[in-house]
């Protein structure tokens, strides 16, 4: 996979090295400010509410 | 062959290396929104203690999501301070410790019951585990410190409600004393149980101005 990209990538080993590393970036920052806090709820380890005791906030 | 089990050896090295970052930022990432919120709530809550109390209004209501008092527990250090916010809804826990709507406000008779993540998003109540009888919580509203004591703690189920009622494992019977509970989850990293300490009002003070209190 990985060695296909770079095969695919245009340019000298310089270039293809600096383009790898913008494509690992923008991997990060996909995941960083979407998928996390996307995924983030859903599998919470971090629970500190005993739960379904929200009453309703008066008026 | 060697294709294929060299892309599933890339696989699973990429899923490691994701599975890394996500944990960095559930304990780290998630942190620093919190820091943001907690300095924004901050500054929110000073502006309005700072300006008159608004007339005929006896007590204050908040927001669902704005800061409702300020809780300090000496045994963590004097950096230690948390907006407590009105809310325990997951957008509200992030921005910092939680307060039940509904359940009693700090120096009310009833029940204070706050609600605090332990190991992300700045990890509020982290060493609430340490916390024993004696040692002090500190809530600071607009012109009073309650100071609670704690009288014990408890390692509840995460359904046992009753802990939030106004006498606490006694849901229905009518408060007399002035009490506050913090709610959190246990074993840390985990979501099984909830550890709870309560804790009772022994003394309230003027609240000290911030410009003498913080630097």
């Amino acid at each position: 996979m990985y060695a296909w990209i770079w095969r695919n990538l245009p340019g000298s080993r310089p270039v293809r090295a600096a383009l790898a590393l913008v494509l690992v970036l923008a991997a990060g920052i996909v995941l960083w400010y979407l998928v996390f806090p996307w995924l983030e709820p859903k599998v919470q380890f971090d629970h500190g509410v005993v739960d379904g005791t929200t009453p309703a906030p008066k008026g | 062959m060697r294709m294929l089990i060299r892309g599933l050896g890339e696989l699973c090295i990429t899923a490691g290396l994701v599975l890394l970052l996500f944990v960095t930022y559930e304990l780290w990432g998630t942190g620093r929104y919190t820091q943001e919120q907690q300095q924004r709530l901050d500054q929110e809550l000073m502006r309005s203690w700072q300006a008159p109390r608004p007339r005929n209004v006896t007590t204050e209501k908040v927001r669902i999501g704005s800061g409702l008092a300020m809780i300090r527990i000496p045994k963590f250090g004097p950096k230690y301070r948390f907006v407590v916010i009105e809310g325990v809804e997951l957008s509200d826990l992030r921005k910092g410790p939680g307060h039940y709507p509904g359940s009693a406000l700090p120096g009310e008779v009833g029940n204070f019951v706050v609600s605090g993540h332990r190991t992300t998003y700045s990890a509020p109540f982290n060493r609430v585990g340490e916390l024993g009888e004696g040692d002090q919580i500190l809530i600071d509203t607009r012109d009073t410190q309650y100071v609670y004591e704690v009288t014990g703690r408890k390692i509840v189920q995460p359904t046992a409600v009753e802990v939030t009622s106004p006498v606490p494992m006694h849901p229905g019977r009518k408060p007399t004393r002035r009490l506050i509970t913090l709610t959190t989850c246990h074993p840390k990293y985990s979501a099984a149980q909830r550890l709870i300490v309560f804790g009772e009002l022994v003394d309230e003070k003027p609240r000290v101005a911030p410009a003498a209190a913080g630097k």
